[in-house]
């Protein structure tokens, strides 16, 4: 198979996402920022644009462990910290998530999951008012398009610098912008339970589903063609049919129309309205 | 003859053209301090680019009596404006339009006529297309105006030719886009690339200007140019970073370069007229 190069300039994502985020928060009156920091890659490269962009002072860094979260995690959210020089917090959520836990005693993985990353997004939402900063995300290109993510749950923000970067090209740009290798190294992982990762999960491997995601995607290509052009197609169809189905994830709730004008169908108007 | 032109590289507030307008009120007045003689505005400078429905409640008419106009053709009688707006018309369709200001007269209106309703775009949606490519007089010799998607096709610039201009006034809002491990954006590689290439082609000065700043998650990447009539870049403004950069134009260039390489005087036009008409009205050979 001829390789597929998702190669990007660096500087000029950096360049484009650090503008961004001080557009899109400046804009709205804000000039601060409330990050997630789960020591894993995402949320520091989020992190790190967001100092780059309105100065370590300006943003707030999260950690929020669990009982069972791997001590490496809020290790490695500290170097980034360290590195960046952005204001942090502790909010442990066990307290708050094991009750209903209890009272849901035979609850799986994924719904404890869903409400740990649930009750995340409340602590950086009140966290959002309390420091006066807007939410930033720390989603990219393939979660969002295999809808690896909790709804209204870790994929919640105000604005999202990373959505368009691939895991592959965001691994670039971590590099260029200095998160510590640690962090570069690890398995990607969720951490809602021991010894989870995303690619375990998945089951395939970031660098192939990137590959085949930038062809059906990016570039256009029918599965049929993917599958001429060298990918497994069995593992085609699987990704094809995973991003179908979690659409909903990536759009706001479709409204039922009633009158002439309707929210979602011809009420139009970017957010940035008048800003 | 010297022509100092400024390309005014700005961003805008998205729906606010009383915002906007002091904007361009207050770089106009530094730009003739500067010594400019003519000052480019990007497509839809007065009114932000991503409009849908703000469309209708931004629009105005360029005239005299307009409140948006009235201090512009003010304005202008120290210094030549090319102004983006969304323009009204008699019978209330909106048009993505621009205007050549100067001596408190308008003295060209040119209304975009390609609108991009594909991809991220969607102009056709909210916007009538534009029905006229001319070109026309200003003190500096013949010009005319392109907005973005127009200069994306090949037959505006090369009627402009035909009609007479020198001076290709180009103007876009065009969102970056086209990231790989070139050190530009692909959309900034394409639109540089025609620029230069109709410089050439029609050996003519094509200045371009586009604006910077973002509309959610949009951005505009800048790098405003100018070409000479034998191609060469004659200024470039930087990415993304908002500014006006002046460029010193000799426009005695056309002359050198057309006596080198005549180019216009070898344009067969009838030929182009006849096959024109050929292949647009034979069944079997219209594509």
């Amino acid at each position: 198979m001829k390789p597929i190069d998702l190669t990007i300039n660096t500087d000029l994502a950096r360049r484009i996402l650090t503008g961004f985020i001080r557009s899109e928060i400046t804009r709205m009156g804000f000039s601060r920022a409330v990050i997630g920091l789960s020591g894993g890659i995402d949320s520091a490269v989020s992190c790190f644009l967001a100092a780059e962009a309105l100065g370590g002072q300006n943003v707030l860094a999260v950690r929020m462990p669990y009982r069972t979260s791997s001590p490496d995690s809020l290790e490695d959210a500290q170097k980034v910290i360290d590195a960046t020089g952005v204001q942090s917090l502790t909010v442990e959520i066990t307290p708050m998530v094991e009750p209903l836990f209890q009272r849901f005693p035979d609850m799986d993985n994924m719904r404890r999951g869903n409400i740990m990353a649930r009750q995340r997004m409340i602590i950086l939402y009140d966290q959002s008012a309390a420091f006066g900063g807007l939410v930033v995300g720390t989603g990219n290109k393939t979660e969002i398009l295999l809808g690896y993510t909790t709804l209204y749950g870790d994929s919640a923000c105000a604005l999202n610098p990373i959505g368009d970067l691939y895991k592959t090209q965001l691994r670039q740009l971590a590099e260029a912008l200095g998160v510590p290798e640690s962090i570069r190294r690890k398995a990607p992982s969720a951490d809602l339970w021991a010894g989870q990762t995303d690619e375990g999960e998945l089951g395939y491997t970031y660098a192939e589903v990137d590959q085949l995601l930038y062809l059906l995607v990016d570039q256009r290509y029918t599965p049929q063609e993917c599958i001429e052009a060298g990918f497994d197609a069995s593992f085609v169809h699987k990704v094809v049919d995973r991003m179908r189905r979690n659409q909903f994830k990536r759009i706001l709730p479709p409204i039922a129309k009633l009158s002439n004008r309707t929210i979602g169908y011809d009420f139009l108007y970017l957010r940035d309205w008048g800003t | 003859m010297r022509l100092t032109l400024g390309l005014a590289q700005i961003n805008t507030v998205l729906g606010k053209p009383e915002a906007n307008l002091e904007k361009h009120l207050a770089l106009a007045r530094q730009a003739a301090q500067d010594g400019a003689d003519l000052l480019i505005f990007p497509e839809l400078s007065l009114t932000g680019y991503v409009l849908q429905d703000l469309t209708a409640a931004v629009a105005h008419r360029p005239q005299a009596d307009d409140p948006l106009f009235q201090p512009l053709l003010e304005a202008s009688r120290k210094i030549d404006l090319l102004v983006g707006f969304v323009e009204e018309d008699t019978r209330n369709r909106f048009y993505i339009a621009a205007a050549y200001l100067s001596k408190g007269e308008v003295c060209h209106v040119h209304r975009k006529v390609y609108l991009p309703t594909y991809g991220l775009f969607d102009e056709g949606r909210f916007f009538a297309w534009g029905d006229a490519i001319q070109a026309f007089e200003t003190r500096f010799g013949r010009a005319g105006i392109l907005i973005c998607e127009d200069f994306w096709h090949a037959s505006p610039p090369y009627l402009l030719w035909l009609d007479g201009a020198d001076l290709f006034l180009f103007t876009s809002a065009s969102p970056g886009r086209g990231l790989n491990s070139a050190p530009i954006l692909e959309s900034a590689r394409w639109v540089e690339h025609i620029n230069h290439a109709y410089a050439s082609l029609f050996t003519a000065f094509v200045a371009h200007t586009n604006r910077v700043g973002y509309e959610d998650g949009l951005n505009f990447w800048g790098g405003s140019t100018v070409f000479d009539p034998n191609g060469e870049l004659i200024v470039q403004a930087p990415y993304f970073e908002e500014g006006v950069t002046l460029a010193e134009l000799d426009l005695n260039q056309l002359h050198r370069t057309r006596a080198r390489l005549p180019l216009l005087r070898d344009e067969r036009t009838a030929l182009v007229q006849r096959e024109l008409n050929r292949i647009l009205t034979s069944r079997t050979s219209g594509r």
